[in-house]
């Protein structure tokens, strides 16, 4: 990848983001999503924005490891993506699945711990989308970077939200969750080293 | 209808495939376009089709979930934890020559060639709602013949008081039983009362035509007013006990998964709703009725226990 100009490679992050929305679209139109086709909706723009989520995480350690800087410059749009996909993912719970039945919707939430759990990680996660701009960056001064560690715990309720609803199927969770777990690790190793 | 086991797309190809389209890995254009002519040739196989049905609405007036759904849909762990890669997987799976063994607390024991057991006691259409714990529907024609004739004619004696499903276990050609996290084979029991009860069917066949693997060929059970793990598939042996069994799924999960696993709108599983499914095909939820809609015919069997037990 860092042969590429940056602008390619920037381009390349940006196609590669979309590339699970445009195929979900197809596939819509296509009607290739199961017979469960709402429940297919969910899983995937879940797992997308988990994905994109631990490769936000990533880019610390890879510019570090690698010595690869250029990665930093796309962080925060894998960020932003992957809020972009939870907000889907929400969306398709809240109207495709629910259809804004709000007493069923309260319902779900509260009989069913993972939607909570991961409701809270979306909670987390907007504010943390809403000031990813240059201006709010510029306004929040060091305290950007304070309000952007909730990454980290928003991160952990997310892998809790998906290993929670998965039913005794805990392989891909359990994978996402070992990724995280090396993310973190990382982090903590680098700081005590320091 | 066969399909040869060449004409598929190999499970490595179709699984990696499956992984790769939903990943976002899936970054560059030029897989994008390989991953659609993969999908192309999918499409291009040859597919089960359907018999005739008496009915074509169950006795609500809910319609038949359609074939495709009905075979293409499955939960059947034995084969993987992906549904739609079910019926992939269990193409050319042997249910022939088949037997099932009856026995445990019987005054007469029986072993059964399958194909003796359908012809003994024949093929009646029910039209069954089949409610899956995971909060989805079907509505299915069965063919099969009551759990009853078979258990009369073995005779389960006066100790008899439950009786267990045991499926197949056969690794070589149920890759899934090779996931160490269950305790394979698959087991499921019911009280004999149950067993006994009319609407309890062993099912040899559905739309007419004789079970796909996928539905849990050659014989499964179908206990429509409880969730659908409850109904056994591919049985290769019934013994009446005297102690209620522990299924697989209640040593997997006991917190999660009861015996009785009646279908109940009022009790949650523990981590999700039960209140509300999606009738597979239909894009709104509807509310799950207690007892799926079979009330009238075994609320009597659980009278004086109490609900919130029967899950």
């Amino acid at each position: 990848m860092s042969r590429f100009k940056l602008d390619y490679f920037k381009l390349a992050v940006h196609i590669g983001a979309l590339t699970p929305l445009v195929w979900l679209l197809v596939d819509w139109r296509l009607d290739q999503l199961t017979f469960n086709p709402i429940q297919e909706i969910t899983k995937r723009t879940g797992r997308d924005a988990l994905v994109l989520l631990l490769l936000a995480l990533s880019c610390a350690p890879l510019s570090q490891v690698l010595k690869w800087r250029r990665i930093l410059t796309v962080r925060r749009a894998l960020g932003v993506y992957a809020f972009v996909y939870a907000l889907f993912h929400f969306a398709t719970f809240v109207w495709l699945d629910y259809m804004f039945d709000l007493a069923l919707i309260a319902e779900g939430i509260l009989e069913k711990p993972f939607a909570l759990v991961g409701f809270l990680a979306f909670l987390i996660l907007l504010p943390l989308a809403i000031t990813s701009t240059n201006g709010w960056i510029k306004r929040l001064g060091k305290n950007w970077k304070r309000l952007h560690r909730f990454i980290y715990p928003a991160a952990v309720l997310v892998i809790i939200h998906f290993t929670w609803a998965a039913k005794q199927n805990f392989g891909e969770p359990l994978i996402y969750g070992g990724v995280l777990a090396l993310l973190l690790l990382w982090r903590v190793v680098r700081k005590l080293s320091k | 209808m066969k399909i040869k086991p060449s004409e598929i797309t190999s499970r490595s190809d179709y699984l990696s495939r499956r992984k790769f389209i939903t990943g976002v890995g899936a970054t560059l254009a030029g897989a994008v376009i390989l991953g659609a002519c993969d999908r192309a040739g999918v499409s291009e196989q040859k597919k089960p089709t359907p018999g005739k049905t008496k009915n074509t609405k169950d006795e609500l007036g809910d319609p038949l979930t359609s074939f495709e759904a009905v075979t293409s849909y499955n939960n059947f762990y034995e084969f993987t934890l992906d549904k739609e890669d079910v019926a992939v997987l269990a193409v050319g799976f042997k249910t022939r020559p088949w037997t099932v063994k009856v026995g445990g607390l019987v005054q007469s024991p029986k072993t059964y060639d399958v194909d003796d057991l359908i012809r003994k006691f024949g093929a009646q259409e029910r039209i069954y709602r089949m409610r899956c714990v995971e909060g989805w529907s079907m509505v299915i024609p069965w063919l099969g013949f009551p759990l009853a004739k078979l258990l009369k004619e073995v005779e389960p004696t006066s100790k008899a008081a439950y009786v267990r499903f045991t499926s197949i276990l056969d690794k070589e050609q149920m890759p899934g039983q090779l996931n160490t996290s269950y305790n394979w084979p698959y087991v499921e029991g019911l009280r004999l009362d149950e067993a006994m009860n009319e609407l309890t069917l062993l099912s040899h066949g559905l739309y007419g035509k004789d079970l796909l693997p996928q539905s849990g060929a050659p014989l499964r059970l179908v206990v429509p007013w409880k969730y659908g793990f409850k109904s056994a598939k591919s049985i290769v042996k019934i013994d009446l006990v005297e102690k209620m069994p522990a299924s697989l799924w209640m040593r997997a999960a006991p917190d999660q998964y009861g015996f009785f696993a009646n279908v109940n709108p009022k009790v949650p599983h523990p981590r999700w709703s039960q209140s509300t499914e999606r009738r597979i095909g239909d894009a709104r939820r509807r509310e799950t009725l207690a007892f799926n809609g079979y009330g009238d015919e075994v609320s009597g069997l659980y009278r004086g226990m109490d609900p919130k037990k029967l899950f």
